[in-house]
């Protein structure tokens, strides 16, 4: 295998892996807040403006580490600075 | 049955084009395209302000009222002093991120340079706040709380927050662009449609994230002076 080989097979796995595992964590947060958040609001409906104000932005923050594993996947893939050490130009 | 790599490119990301023998980024159109929108359409609907409100006037006012009041609930003060920022900031990203569904225009927001240009507004506008509400000592002083070695954590926290913000915006964006994009090539012209009402939806969510999350940084800056109070 060649060295551009290589360096194409390295890039698809790990650009796949990136956003897979990437995004296990902040959807499993998610879930738990959005949990949280329910039943808060079921124990308390008049709250519920303050309570979902919060849960946006503790999704937002929560979100951010997927939306980075999400932008690392798609630099490998369409705008590899790396590029140009290995492919012949 | 492959994806046209260099189309997809073309379609997605933002590029120079040549409008009337000038080169210009066209990302760089889009915001002017939004900037000429909210500028027009609302002045257009506001022109004439009456009691009984026409249709127009009454959606701008269902608007406005409702970015104060996320204004008053979150910061606790009276909205109209912050109201020029985050008004500005959420129209400007939710008109940029409807921008899509008219077809052939791309959101100015997937060029990471507009994102930046937001969140560096955002950055600048919390100490100018800050400062304008308690002086300026009281507000350097929130950098040495809680311990005075402190500082150098607080001041990356702040810079790391003000980067978040803008990669946030950006990735969304793009990454939405991207999958519309992506079902184009694929799909035909029937699944898209679907994709990019989705990506509107999520757009909407992050323009109204990036409001409050700009609203918490003011608010945190600003709200020293108001532990007195009783809100």
């Amino acid at each position: 295998m060649d060295k551009v080989t290589l360096f194409a097979v390295i890039t698809m796995i790990v650009s796949g892996l990136t956003i897979a595992i990437g995004s296990v964590g902040p959807s499993l947060g998610e879930g738990k807040a959005v949990v949280a958040a329910l039943e808060s609001i079921a124990r308390q409906p008049e709250a519920s403006g303050k309570i979902s104000r919060t849960l946006f932005i503790g999704l937002a923050m929560v979100e951010t580490c997927a939306i980075y594993c999400l932008l690392i996947s798609l630099i490998l893939l369409f705008g590899n600075p790396l590029n140009k050490l290995v492919l012949p130009e | 049955m492959g994806i046209d790599i260099e189309a997809l490119e073309r379609e997605v990301f933002p590029r120079t084009v040549t409008v009337a023998g000038v080169e210009i980024l066209d990302t760089l159109l889009m915001t002017w395209l939004v900037m000429l929108l909210l500028g027009v359409g609302l002045w257009l609907a506001t022109r004439r302000l009456e009691m009984l409100p026409s249709r127009p006037q009454a959606m701008v006012e269902l608007i406005v009222e409702w970015i104060m009041k996320q204004i008053s609930d979150v910061t606790g003060a009276s909205p109209e002093r912050f109201l020029t920022l985050i008004g500005s900031i959420a129209l400007f990203i939710a008109v940029s991120m409807l921008l899509p569904l008219i077809p052939k225009l791309k959101a100015p927001t997937v060029d990471p340079n507009t994102t930046a240009a937001l969140a560096t507004v955002v950055f600048f506008s919390v100490p100018y706040y800050g400062i304008r509400e308690n002086g300026a000592k009281a507000y350097f002083k929130q950098y040495l709380k809680p311990v005075f070695f402190m500082l150098p954590l607080n001041i990356l926290g702040e810079l790391s927050r003000t980067l978040s913000l803008a990669i946030r915006l950006f990735a969304n964006c793009l990454s939405g662009g991207f999958i519309a994009a992506v079902t184009f090539f694929l799909l035909g012209i029937a699944a898209p449609v679907a994709v990019q009402i989705f990506g509107a939806f999520t757009g909407l969510i992050q323009a109204y994230v990036f409001m409050l999350l700009s609203l918490v940084y003011i608010a945190a800056a600003v709200r020293p002076s108001r532990d007195e109070e009783t809100t």
